[in-house]
């Protein structure tokens, strides 16, 4: 794999994935923030219409129509239904669109009719938007690990479902995009648990399976610090042995709490460590992992996003 | 260490006792499996009688966990002896399944098709493929569909079911609704129309017009095929739909939302809160995962978090003193109680805030319980009873 050596951001479609909970936002926004500091026109959009990114960017609601946010970073959220109504403008020229009835009910029926319609329609937005060369970068905050495989090969599924038409030969062109590594990577996000870097795992198979997406790199984030060298954990142990009282007893007031505290972080830190020893091992040499660390931060808001897009930038460089 | 509230006056216990079926749900990552499992086994355990957990997610680790290889669609025993070995003897039998969509599917055409023609033309249809194989919005349904049947069954005193992160299980709780409303739309006789009749109508025809241009005339005679098909199983389907309704509105059935204390986790656990409040169901208790300890709020703590942050160096010139080791450096002292101090005020960021979102939760819930942050994942049947421990009482 020579894609292993590129930088994420070199490329122009970025799907970021993971399993729920982990931060997939945050590092959407944080690589959006990131690749738009270096002055590459940047879309970032949200397809599970949660408002999260909205939120991490301190916008307000996001729309289908993509608007700018800071210096070249454009954002949007994902409408099918908007999706399709562009869809048919720009690639059907379908001029009876008013006969036909109220949009909506028509999108209804193709997406309940259609399973795989509302996929492709999500996928093919971000498709047409490489294709027409808008953004340097378009990083999707897509769906969690269960549903991308799904949306990420609907384009496939589409194409041997339907054998003829104009859907048919709208699905080639995003094949082409979708499997070229140069324009197109996944990007998984995780936190360094069991579970998470299990689905790590899995779904990098089923995106080799399933899809013909590339994976780009996987995005460790809220990595807790390593609290104390060896030497100092010593030290700690003899701080915090406690058998006669301990020797910070009557020098400060509860100094329980704290040793207690640092006794729970060395332990939390150490089991992540194995976590992350089974991700890098079981990863293998090709794909880079980004480390980004907890950032102990009271709450999301466009501040700590820029402590992540920085905290990439400092991984990536 | 963490406990169950104070305010509530009820507890898991007592809910899951006096209940046939706990749905419990929530955001991706809160540990909402385990957290189905734990009360699972914990009913086993305490309450006696037949309880199946009812799983969508298909972790084998979970598996294992109960000490079984690992378990499918149909329903799998627990052995006796996964108990014994974390020193359990269980009142009750605990079973576990997991929902196989596309089986689950099939059974469903098996059952409800009116022949054997129509049942083998739907199973062979590649839309049907499509749709109960590929594509997620059927796991909403169909997890319903199966847990109506076997709560219908009567085999077990109490279901646990899983489900799907939160977004997906309002679909969920829409989908029996969605599904009797597709069957008796006019999409649906528009695009069936000119395979029933050969005619066109007016109504239909610029819409067929529209459809074949973008989905293929082929493709449009799958979806039809497919539709006419379904349709003859209409009756069954409402029927059913109904039923699965009547089940979950039901005073047995209670709602379990499970979350962790993060902004992202709570702002969907307020939202599915909402939601189960609309839809008229019963929001049974919260669960709150990976909860820190309450320690880290300690304010005596703080002050001297905040002492040994700025100046060490006293505390540790005192401290060497005490421990009369000339190999000790005090600097070396002074900068690990500074690295103690720093991650207790860090920690303690993270743990002012879960007080904050706990306090916003708290008042929607007669039941609001929390499970500590274990430091690792659950390995065997033991691992899941003490989780349960900490939610049941």
């Amino acid at each position: 794999m020579t894609t292993g050596s590129m930088d994420p951001l070199d490329r122009k479609l970025l799907f970021v994935t993971g399993k729920g909970g982990v931060g997939k936002t945050t590092v959407a926004a944080g690589l959006a923030l990131r690749a738009a500091s270096l002055g590459k026109r940047t879309l970032v959009c949200e397809v599970d219409a949660k408002g999260d990114l909205a939120t991490f960017l301190e916008t307000g609601p996001l729309t289908f129509d993509a608007r700018v946010v800071s210096p070249d970073l454009w954002a949007m959220c994902m409408q099918t239904e908007e999706s399709l109504k562009e869809y048919l403008r720009l690639q059907l020229k379908v001029p009876l669109l008013a006969r036909i009835g109220p949009l909506a009910r028509t999108f209804d029926f193709v997406a309940s009719a259609a399973p795989g319609v509302k996929e492709i329609l999500t996928v093919g937005k971000f498709c047409w938007e490489v294709l027409e060369r808008n953004y340097d970068l378009v990083v999707v905050d897509a769906s969690a690990t269960g549903h991308v495989v799904s949306q990420l090969a609907a384009p496939q599924a589409i194409n041997e479902l339907v054998q003829v038409g104009l859907v048919r030969s709208q699905t080639s062109w995003m094949l082409d995009i979708l499997g070229d590594p140069t324009l197109t990577g996944a990007v998984i996000v995780a936190t360094p648990q069991e579970m998470p870097i299990a689905e790590t795992l899995e779904l990098r198979e089923r995106l080799a399976e399933e899809t013909n997406v590339d994976l780009a790199t996987v995005v460790v984030n809220r990595v807790l610090p390593e609290l104390f060298t060896s030497s100092e954990e010593a030290l700690f142990d003899r701080l915090a042995d406690v058998s006669d009282g301990g020797p910070l007893d009557g020098l400060v007031d509860t100094p329980g709490p704290l040793l207690d505290g640092a006794r729970l972080a060395v332990t939390l830190r150490r089991t992540q460590a194995r976590h992350l020893a089974r991700l890098r091992s079981e990863l293998g040499d090709d794909i880079p992992v980004l480390y980004l660390p907890e950032l102990f931060t009271r709450a999301h808001g466009v501040r700590v996003t820029r402590l992540v897009a920085d905290a990439l930038g400092e991984e990536l460089d | 260490m963490a406990r169950a509230t104070t305010e509530s006056t009820d507890t898991l216990e007592a809910l899951a006792a006096s209940r046939e079926v706990l749905v419990t749900c929530g955001s991706g990552g809160v540990g909402k499996t385990t957290t189905a499992a734990a009360i699972a086994a914990m009913a086993a355990v305490h309450l006696g009688g037949k309880v199946l957990v009812l799983t969508v997610d298909p972790a084998r680790r979970l598996a294992t966990a109960m000490g079984i290889e690992r378990f499918g669609n149909t329903e799998t025993r627990i052995p006796a002896e996964a108990f014994t070995v974390a020193g359990l003897e269980p009142r009750g039998q605990l079973f576990a399944a997991m929902l196989d969509t596309k089986a689950s599917w099939d059974d469903l055409v098996v059952r409800h098709a009116p022949d054997a023609t129509t049942r083998d033309a739907i199973l062979g249809n590649p839309l049907y493929a499509n749709i109960s194989g590929r594509f997620v919005q059927s796991h909403d349904y169909i997890a319903m569909e199966r847990l109506y049947d076997i709560h219908a069954s009567g085999r077990y005193d109490l279901i646990v079911v899983d489900t799907p992160p939160t977004r997906n299980a309002i679909d969920f709780l829409a989908a029996p609704d969605r599904m009797a409303e597709f069957f008796s739309s006019r999409l649906l006789r528009w695009l069936t129309a000119p395979y029933q009749s050969k005619v066109f109508t007016l109504a239909s025809k610029p819409f067929m017009t529209v459809a074949d241009r973008i989905l293929g005339s082929q493709f449009l005679a799958d979806i039809a095929e497919f539709f006419m098909l379904f349709q003859t199983m209409h009756d069954g389907f409402v029927e059913r739909a109904d039923a699965v309704r009547a089940l979950l509105s039901d005073r047995r059935t209670s709602f379990v939302v499970v979350s962790t204390l993060e902004t992202a986790p709570v702002a969907e656990t307020r939202f599915f809160i909402d939601a189960l409040a609309s839809e008229r169901l019963d929001l049974g208790a919260i669960v709150l995962n990976k909860v820190l300890p309450p320690y880290l709020r300690s304010t005596n703590a703080t002050r001297t978090a905040r002492l040994l942050s700025d100046h060490a160096r006293p505390v540790a010139e005192a401290v060497l003193g005490r421990l009369g080791d000339d190999a000790i450096d005090v600097v070396d002292v002074e900068r690990v109680l500074g690295q103690i101090a720093d991650s207790f005020l860090d920690y303690q960021v993270v743990a002012k805030r879960e007080g904050e979102l706990r306090k916003d939760l708290a008042s929607f819930a007669d039941v609001v319980a929390s499970v500590p942050y274990l430091t690792d994942d659950v390995h065997d049947l033991g691992g899941l009873i003490e989780i349960g421990s900490h939610l049941w009482h």
